[in-house]
Formats: C-alpha cells, sequence, structure tokens
C-alpha cells in the first residue's frame, strides 16, 4: 500500500515526468558537452601516448623499457579517483592550478595511455615475425615496417579490446563530476540534490550512458566487419 | 655477383655456420642442399642480413658489408635491396591485395609514384600467371598463387639475386609445379638464383651447381650431375641416399 501511495499516486507520476522532462535537458546537455568530447578526447590522446609506450615496452633500450614500464605500474597500480584528486586538487598546493576540464583530460588520458599500451604492444607481438621479415627483405627500415605492415595489422587485432577500453573510459568519465567537471553526472547529483528524487534521477543518467554505450558498440560491430574483408578467418600465415 | 668469405654465425652456443666461403658468379643458379638444421637455411639468411653474421664478409654487385666491424642500419637496408626473398611461408601482407603487396615496396621504399608502381605491379603478377587475380587478398589465394605473388613481390624491387628459402615446402604436391616453373623461367632470363630446396628434380633440371651443407659447414659443391651421381664425400652420399 505504501509503496503504491508513493510510486504510482497519480499526482508522483505528474511530478516525475515533469522532472523527467525538465532534467532530460541538462543532462543531454553534460552528455554532449563534457561526457562525449572528454572520452573522444582523452581516448585520442590516450591511444597516441599507448603506441610510444608499446613501443617503448618492445624496444631495444633498457631505459625506454624501464620509463614505460613504470608509468604503466604506477598508472594501473593506484585509483582513477586518487590520481584525478592528485592533478586537481593536488597540484594547486604547489601552484600549479588547472581548471576542471583539462585536470580530467590530463588524468583520463594517462589513464587510457596506461591501459591501451598493454592491448598494443600484445597486437603489435601478435603479428608473425615472418611479416618484419618480408618487409625488411623488400627493403623497409623500421619505422616503415612498423606503419605500413605491422601497426595495420595490429589495429585488427585491437579493434574489439580497445573498443571495450572506449566504452569503459565512457562511463569512467562520470568521475570527473568529482573534480567539477559539469558532465552528465554532476547534473544528475545537482538536479537530485534540488528535488531528492535520487532513484529517479540517476537512473536517467544511467540511461543516458546506456544509450551512448549501446550506440559506440554498434559502430564497434561496423569497424570490425570493415577491418575483417581483407583479414582471412582462417588465416593461412605461419 | 655474390662472394661470401669467413662467414660465421652462432645462435647461442650452438655454431650453425663455421667459416663459410662461397662463389656465385652472375647468371648462375645454386641450389643448396643438406639437412634439417644444417645452416642451409642461415646460410641465405645473412644474404640479405636477416641473420647478422658474426664474422665475415659478403658482398653482392660489388657492394660489400664487412661483419668483422660494426655495420649501420642504413648499410643494411641499402644491402637488403639487392636481394630479393622468397619465404617458405610466404610472407604475403594480408591487409594488402595482391597488386598491393607488389606495389608496397616500390612506393614506400623507393619513392615511385602510384600509378608506375601499378604497372609494373600487373606485369609482374601477368608474368607469373596472375593476371587475374590481382585484386585478391592473400586469404582469397592458394599457396601457389601466394608464392607467386610474392616472387613477383621480390622482383618489383629489381634485385640483383633471388634467394629462395624452400620455396615449395609448405606447398601441396600439385601446387609445387607452378612455382617451380616460375623459377624455371627466371633462371632462363639469366637471373642469378641461391635456393635452398629438398626438390632435388628442379635441382637436376635446373641449378648450375649444387651445394651440400652439413654441420655448418659446406662439405661439397659441384654440378648437380657429379653431386647426384658421383658423390665424393661419405656425408653426401648419406644424405643422398635417404632421399632415395
Amino acid at each position: 500500500m505504501y509503496l503504491n501511495s508513493v510510486f504510482l499516486s497519480p499526482d508522483r507520476i505528474q511530478r516525475l515526468q515533469e522532472i523527467a522532462s525538465t532534467s532530460i535537458g541538462p543532462l543531454i546537455e553534460g552528455a554532449i558537452k563534457f561526457t562525449i568530447p572528454l572520452a573522444l578526447i582523452t581516448f585520442i590522446i590516450g591511444l597516441v601516448i599507448a603506441i610510444f609506450t608499446a613501443l617503448a615496452r618492445i624496444s631495444s633500450s633498457k631505459v625506454l623499457r624501464g620509463i614505460a614500464r613504470i608509468y604503466v605500474s604506477i598508472i594501473r597500480g593506484t585509483p582513477l579517483l586518487v590520481q584525478l584528486f592528485i592533478i586537481f586538487y593536488g597540484l594547486p598546493t604547489m601552484g600549479i592550478v588547472i581548471d576542471p576540464f583539462p585536470s580530467a583530460v590530463i588524468g583520463f588520458s594517462l589513464n587510457v595511455g596506461a591501459y591501451a599500451s598493454e592491448i598494443i604492444r600484445a597486437a603489435i607481438l601478435s603479428i608473425p615475425k615472418g611479416q618484419w621479415e618480408a618487409a625488411y627483405s623488400i627493403g623497409m627500415n623500421y619505422s616503415q615496417a612498423l606503419r605500413r605492415i605491422v601497426l595495420p595489422q595490429a589495429a585488427r587485432v585491437s579493434v574489439p579490446p580497445l573498443s571495450n577500453s572506449f566504452i569503459g573510459l565512457v562511463k569512467d568519465t562520470s568521475l570527473a563530476a568529482t573534480i567539477l567537471v559539469a558532465e552528465t553526472f554532476r547534473r544528475a547529483q545537482e538536479i537530485a540534490s534540488m528535488n531528492y528524487e535520487f532513484l529517479f534521477v540517476y537512473s536517467m543518467a544511467a540511461l543516458v550512458y546506456w544509450v551512448i554505450s549501446f550506440i559506440l558498440s554498434i559502430i564497434q560491430g561496423r569497424i570490425e566487419v570493415r577491418l575483417d574483408r581483407f583479414v582471412g578467418k582462417s588465416g593461412g600465415l605461419s | 655477383m655474390i662472394s661470401i668469405q669467413g662467414l660465421k654465425k652462432s645462435f647461442g652456443p650452438l655454431e650453425v655456420i663455421k667459416n663459410a666461403d662461397l662463389n656465385i658468379e652472375q647468371g648462375k643458379v645454386v641450389v643448396i642442399i643438406g639437412p634439417s638444421g644444417s645452416g642451409k637455411s642461415t646460410l641465405l639468411r645473412c644474404l640479405n642480413v636477416l641473420e647478422t653474421p658474426d664474422s665475415g664478409m659478403i658482398s653482392i654487385d660489388g657492394q660489400q658489408l664487412d661483419f668483422n666491424q660494426r655495420v649501420s642500419k642504413k648499410a643494411v637496408g641499402a644491402f637488403r635491396q639487392l636481394t630479393g626473398m622468397v619465404f617458405q611461408s610466404y610472407n604475403l601482407f594480408p591487409h594488402l591485395t595482391a597488386k598491393g603487396n607488389v606495389t608496397e615496396g616500390l612506393t614506400t621504399v623507393k619513392g615511385v609514384s602510384k600509378k608506375d608502381a601499378d604497372e609494373i605491379a600487373e606485369r609482374l603478377l601477368a608474368k607469373v600467371g596472375l593476371a587475374d587475380h590481382m585484386d585478391k587478398y592473400p586469404h582469397q589465394l592458394s599457396g601457389g598463387q601466394e608464392q607467386r605473388v610474392a616472387i613477383a613481390r621480390a622482383l618489383a624491387m629489381d634485385p640483383k639475386v633471388m634467394l629462395f628459402d624452400e620455396p615449395t615446402s609448405a606447398l601441396d604436391p600439385e601446387l609445387v609445379i607452378e612455382v617451380l616453373r616460375v623459377m624455371k623461367d627466371l633462371a632462363q632470363e639469366g637471373m642469378t638464383m641461391a635456393v635452398v630446396t629438398h626438390e632435388m628434380r628442379f635441382a637436376q633440371e635446373v641449378a648450375d651447381e649444387v651445394i651440400f651443407i652439413d654441420g655448418g659447414v659446406i662439405v661439397e659443391r659441384g654440378a648437380p650431375a657429379q653431386i647426384f651421381t658421383n658423390p665424393q664425400h661419405e656425408r653426401t652420399k648419406k644424405f643422398l641416399s635417404l632421399l632415395q
């Protein structure tokens, strides 16, 4: 009876409809202005960091390998939330003040860079040695063989795990709420703190994230089909 | 054309090539035979520096690499362009079409325009009998077709010498013939070739010289008729008798 009166009374339904129609705008605005750009920008920067980190990890230079290893170890071994707090709340005590959005970009990019470097490293190592040799045998140098022969094939191998990383990143950007970025989840917190409809407003925020993730997984499927054109299912390479 | 002096190569404690000396004259086809693990593939791979020799000298077409000193990456890159390599497992680039495999080196390494590279690729693919398969990806081709694309890819770089590392060992018997035919044509056109193979009939028909390697040492060399009918060394006799 109590539940009925709380959830299903005509008054209440009307109130929730009003909240839905007034809050969906700010939530979507938060997604379009912050969540999606933050995810896209940090993923691109993160991938560049990841490629160089992966190459450093498989390079013959001990120094490069060491630096890359330490970087990956620190980022993977500490919580993302703590990293964001260090950048946004910690650095100002040393006189380095960075705005919320750039702070988030730095934190998330470093994070993507470390995790994706492991994916890319594994993908590069999965390309048979014969591909490098064939590239060298027609006179290519290391960077030509890498760019023209190995990375295009490694990219194909990395699409599924990198897509997972990207979808994970979209959701992780909600942590930027804690460093005052006005993204989707922060908007939801602000709206809920005014009307106390926590379950309803946070569920709406969840829906926004789910829709974005759903669209991304469709795009992932399309990319995989496209790339499959030139990679035989049965392989054929030893 | 090719001259090897005092070549040595070890993998860890294992001495794979012990002081090899060898000359191959221009336009000659040399077939290298020997038991597995004898060092014959390693010798071939040293010729285009896919394996870096520990010491010794290799010269091809007047260009020399001295492995008793440090050799620069740039020198190795230039040296590799003197040779074309055909691998046992083809090693075609799976993300490129047959034509793309052939043009890749031309456009990326030699800076040839896309249009000229396409013309060269079309000519070479037609030459190896694949005019109808230019736009197929490697996984759409048979092993014999893949290996012929690989030959065209190597020829595109206009090498002075062609190296074949067991080019037919991964192929079904009926596909071996089409690859050997292309190699025969090349030999008749006067290409200098070094071929590691187990195809003794090819050796008898096409080779100017047969080299028998065992335990990292060149045991015996001579005309095919001599090696196959009248081998001088015990080890050669034993190896050839095992093949009968």
